[in-house]
């Protein structure tokens, strides 16, 4: 298989893997049945951990509810699929892909928002892409990952302070959303997201995929 | 997972086409989510609620199914109530907090456009096969078969999520790691073991593709279904009905003069 | 079943290099499998028989994930465009199953080469029979057992009618039932249709009666040895047994012990059922009575779903028991109390260490001497202690060149002797093993039974569960064996 070690093969091959890759290789930009699988997997974990983390809103968002529009510091919380999905499969359209995927299987277990749960993933992930491409996809560091996860929040601001119910509070509150939303993207949507990227890599699980293999990790 | 699992029905719901009802609760979503106002999602939930017996679910289903609303609506309406955009005579007063006419009107319009939205997602869906559905996308709506069928097999590893998390937890109390009470151990721990099941499931995710591309999957020719999904009079009907429902709800709010295009 | 002409296979000096690697995991091979031949392809671990079976399959990817060099066709072309021709079965049954019927799920394949739907669910039907699967085609696939889903993963590629039939390590993660199924359906399958067969596989007794050549190949590149079973098992012997192949006729040496007295009962187990979800839900197993003493070894047996790894998790302490008693004697408990699932999880880290059946679901950091130091520093033990225990035991387990690396990149046996070494690192008087033996080659195993006999005569205790019947014989001091009924028997 193309995985880096399989059962019982023996681990004198992992010593040899260079630090650079030894010939240069053009990313394909068509999505590998791998591609669509792991990402698939990906937003499917990130929708559980969605629906898990939509569950814990009501009480946290109570607790921020001395100032209303701080409930966007938990927006972050649903804006991480796309970023993830992106850093990993480093194709056009993974963080859109995945972000739909995550929002799909959280609203199938059951949120409270239905079916917006599904439009808002549509264009959370698009806030995301949309910082991917302007990069052209092609470098994939920290502050890529940052701006990606800004990039959602935005979206998500947008959306909730129009459409939500955080529509129906003064203009104040909604300031304050859209700036905590915007924060909560940068740190739990893009730094987070970059963190388990490169962790993930480490392990060795993303050895098919390019985000793998550009990780030292040497022994 | 429990929740995802679709309730076998003999009934009519359970032989409509997946896109069907997919494509009613969509519209009527959308279109409820672009006013707030208690007229529109009123009507809307007056008219969904009458249609309930012909969803194929059982009171106590129902109910489990919809928990998640009834936690949210009311606790939504309490919190537009509050802070909610003030109009009109106030009625209470408490630091920046004021209850005004205008605020517990937009209260109420939140909580009855939460379940008008809510209900027929949840409804709907939870007759709904996902490979049936996965069948009715690429074959009805034309989807790339790739994605759909993909997608799908990354949604059925979720199966197995609720057994690893479990096996998780045990390991970590074997490794002497699972104490500590209080909100930040809980957060590290289930951050541990929430990246742990990540890596695990891609993992298991490699695998799996690589067995669906030794079976034929994801090349360019031209692929067959093994189980046709069709679109029929009734699931044509069932979209009409949806946005009929739609179109009561905007009828009715606009002619009550509630009509307020959230855009604008 | 209407045969398919078997498919001949042609390497010539092809090689394999992944992307991101120095070292090829393939070179120089030159072979030729002749339709309708029966193959069992052996080698030590990094022979590239894994990538040699990927690469037949067309599975291997293209540019992007690696470097080709010579040929490798199958009936004279390229395998990528002969999708539906060769069929592959992998090792973990979990992650073949595609879809959540058993029907959709054989009639997966077809439908991706694009066979007419009345004629897919004929096929399906001919390919459920032909493994032995004698279930609806509305059964649910989370449902089935191992041995089940392999066969399943058998069936799927058979509706495709493939000429050629590639096997990884099929049977690896099964119980011997599920062995057993799984090599009589092959059996069955390639005597109606001809095709051809690629097995790979270290328990080579299991495939003797099947095939009728063996390759095995050498691990700097090419063939080391082709010929009849008999004569290449015999000639080869030694070098195979080094590689760990279990050769058959050679019983595995059974290492020599010096016991320890035992200074008394650790664990009592009276009328004690136990349920995978402790006190709520069923209970799987009912009225076990077991005494597990000081510096002895009990080993748990029965068939699959009796409930051992839900026992063996109850006597760790991990679950709590669903009915009776289970009580710890103060040897084990030295204060804690007497109910090990009452213990706090620093108190059983102590006292007794668990080695899951996959290691993975154990593994909590990301290099192998942090994973080492866990279990010490949750402890309290002071910087210097816990470096010269986390020293020790990479030397002793062998694992010193891989104190950098990230568990996860181990290899199998690597990752079992490392889950094996963070039990020990917190020096527990008792341990307890799910399955250590499993999908393990030969040399792994010996080294396993070795360190854990060793283990014993030092004067600690284990509980292990197990299928493996080498394993009882070398280890075991109690056996007892749980039925799904709730009688049991121990025996020294």
């Amino acid at each position: 298989m193309s995985v880096s070690v399989s059962a019982n093969e023996s681990s004198s091959s992992r010593d040899e893997r260079p630090t650079a890759p030894t010939s240069p290789r053009k990313p394909s930009r068509r999505w590998r049945v791998v591609d669509i699988v792991v990402a698939s997997v990906i937003g499917v974990a990130c929708g559980v951990v969605f629906w898990a983390w939509g569950l814990a809103w009501t009480p946290l968002d109570s607790a921020l509810s001395f100032l209303p529009g701080l409930s966007g510091l938990l927006a972050g919380g649903w804006l991480f699929a796309g970023v993830l999905g992106g850093l990993v499969i480093r194709k056009p359209g993974a963080a859109i892909y995945t972000e739909v995927m995550a929002a799909v299987v959280s609203m199938l277990i059951g949120t409270q928002w239905g079916f917006s749960t599904l439009i808002w993933g549509v264009l959370q992930g698009l806030g995301a892409e949309l910082v991917l491409a302007a990069f052209l996809y092609s470098t994939w560091r920290l502050h890529v990952a940052l701006l990606a996860g800004a990039g959602a929040g935005v979206v998500v601001a947008l959306l909730d302070t129009s459409f939500s119910s955080i529509a129906a509070t003064a203009v104040e509150y909604k300031v304050v959303y859209g700036v905590s939303a915007v924060v909560s993207g940068v740190l739990l949507a893009g730094l987070l997201s970059w963190l388990a990227a490169r962790g993930l890599a480490r392990t060795g699980a993303l050895s098919r995929f390019a985000s793998g293999r550009s990780a030292e990790a040497r022994v | 997972m429990s929740l995802l699992a679709a309730v076998e029905t003999d009934r009519l719901v359970g032989r409509l086409n997946p896109v069907a009802k997919l494509l009613a609760a969509l519209v009527v979503s959308l279109v409820l989510l672009l006013s707030i106002d208690a007229v529109s999602a009123g009507v809307a939930l007056v008219l969904e609620l009458l249609l309930l017996p012909w969803a194929g679910l059982s009171a106590r289903q129902l109910l489990r199914r919809t928990a998640p609303l009834w936690i949210a609506a009311p606790t939504s309406v309490l919190v537009t109530a509050l802070y909610g955009r003030d109009e009109g005579p106030v009625l209470l007063q408490l630091w920046w907090i004021s209850v005004t006419d205008g605020s517990l009107a937009l209260a109420l319009a939140i909580g009855l456009r939460i379940l008008a939205v809510g209900v027929p997602g949840i409804v709907l869906l939870a007759t709904t096969d996902p490979t049936d559905l996965a069948d009715g996308l690429a074959q009805v709506l034309r989807l790339p078969a790739r994605f759909v069928l993909g997608g799908l097999a990354g949604l059925r590893l979720a199966g197995l999520f609720a057994d690893d998390w479990r096996q998780l937890a045990l390991a970590r109390r074997a490794r002497g790691v699972a104490d500590g009470r209080g909100p930040v151990a809980a957060a590290r721990r289930f951050g541990g073991q929430a990246f742990s099941l990540l890596v695990l499931s891609v993992r298991r995710g490699s695998k799996l593709a690589t067995a669906m591309e030794a079976k034929g999957f994801g090349s360019d020719a031209t692929r067959t279904w093994a189980r046709p999904s069709r679109f029929a009079a009734r699931d044509a009907a069932l979209v009409a009905v949806g946005v009929l429902i739609a179109a009561a709800a905007v009828a009715a709010a606009v002619v009550a003069g509630t009509w307020e295009f959230v855009l604008a | 079943m209407t045969t398919a002409s078997g498919a001949r296979v042609d390497a010539r000096g092809w090689g394999w290099r992944h992307a991101g690697r120095l070292r090829p995991a393939v070179s120089e091979l030159d072979l030729v499998v002749e339709p309708g031949e029966r193959v069992l392809l052996l080698g030590a671990s990094g022979a590239g028989k894994s990538t040699l079976l990927a690469g037949l399959a067309g599975v291997l990817g293209g540019d992007e994930e690696g470097d080709a060099t010579g040929e490798l066709l199958v009936d004279g072309r390229p395998p990528a465009d002969q999708r539906g021709r060769v069929g592959l079965v992998l090792q973990d049954p979990d992650s073949q199953v595609v879809l959540a019927r058993v029907g959709d799920d054989v009639a997966f394949g077809c439908e991706n080469v694009g066979v007419p739907r009345d004629e897919t669910w004929r096929r399906v039907d001919e390919a459920l029979d032909a493994v032995g699967l004698d279930l609806p085609r509305s059964w649910p696939t989370a449902q089935l057992s191992g041995g089940q889903k392999q066969r399943l993963a058998l069936a799927g590629a058979l509706a495709m009618r493939p000429g050629l039939v590639l096997l990884d390590e099929p049977t690896a993660n099964l119980d011997p039932e599920g062995v057993v199924e799984v090599r009589d359906a092959v059996g069955r399958v390639v005597e109606a249709s001809g095709a051809t067969l690629v097995v790979v596989e270290h328990r080579v007794s299991v495939w003797l009666p099947v095939v009728d050549r063996v390759v095995v190949l050498a691990a700097g590149g090419g063939v080391l040895a082709d010929g009849r079973p008999d004569e290449v098992l015999g000639r080869e012997r030694e070098r195979l047994t080094e590689a760990g192949v279990w050769v058959p006729g050679a019983a595995p040496a059974a290492p020599v012990r010096h016991r320890a007295s035992s200074a008394g009962p650790l664990l009592q187990a009276e009328q004690l059922a136990v349920g995978r979800r402790g006190t709520r839900g069923p209970a799987v197993a009912t009225g076990v009575d077991l005494v597990v003493d000081d510096a002895r070894a009990v080993v748990l047996t029965g068939p699959n779903g009796a409930g051992k790894s839900t026992l063996a998790l109850t006597l760790a302490g991990l679950l709590a028991p669903a009915g009776g008693s289970l009580r710890a004697a103060d040897l084990l408990a030295d204060g804690a109390g007497p109910s090990p699932s009452r213990w706090r999880s620093r108190q059983l880290l102590s006292r007794v260490g668990t080695v899951f059946q996959d290691p993975e679901h154990q593994f909590l950091t990301a290099t192998v001497r942090r994973e080492l130091a866990v279990g010490p520093e949750a402890l309290g033990e002071s910087p210097a202690e816990v470096g010269s225990r986390v020293d020790e035991l990479l030397a002793r387990l062998r694992l010193d060149h891989l104190a950098g690396a990230n568990p996860f990149t181990l290899s199998g046996g690597e990752k079992r002797r490392l889950s094996v070494a963070t039990v020990l690192a917190s020096r527990p008087r008792l341990l307890v093993l799910d399955e250590p033996t499993f999908g393990q080659d030969a040399r792994t195993w010996r080294e396993l039974v070795a360190l854990l006999a060793a283990l014993v005569d030092e004067g600690r205790s284990m509980v292990a569960v197990t299928h493996d019947a080498e394993f009882v014989a070398a280890l075991a001091d109690d056996v007892v064996a749980l039925d799904r009924a709730p009688a049991r028997e121990a025996a020294s």
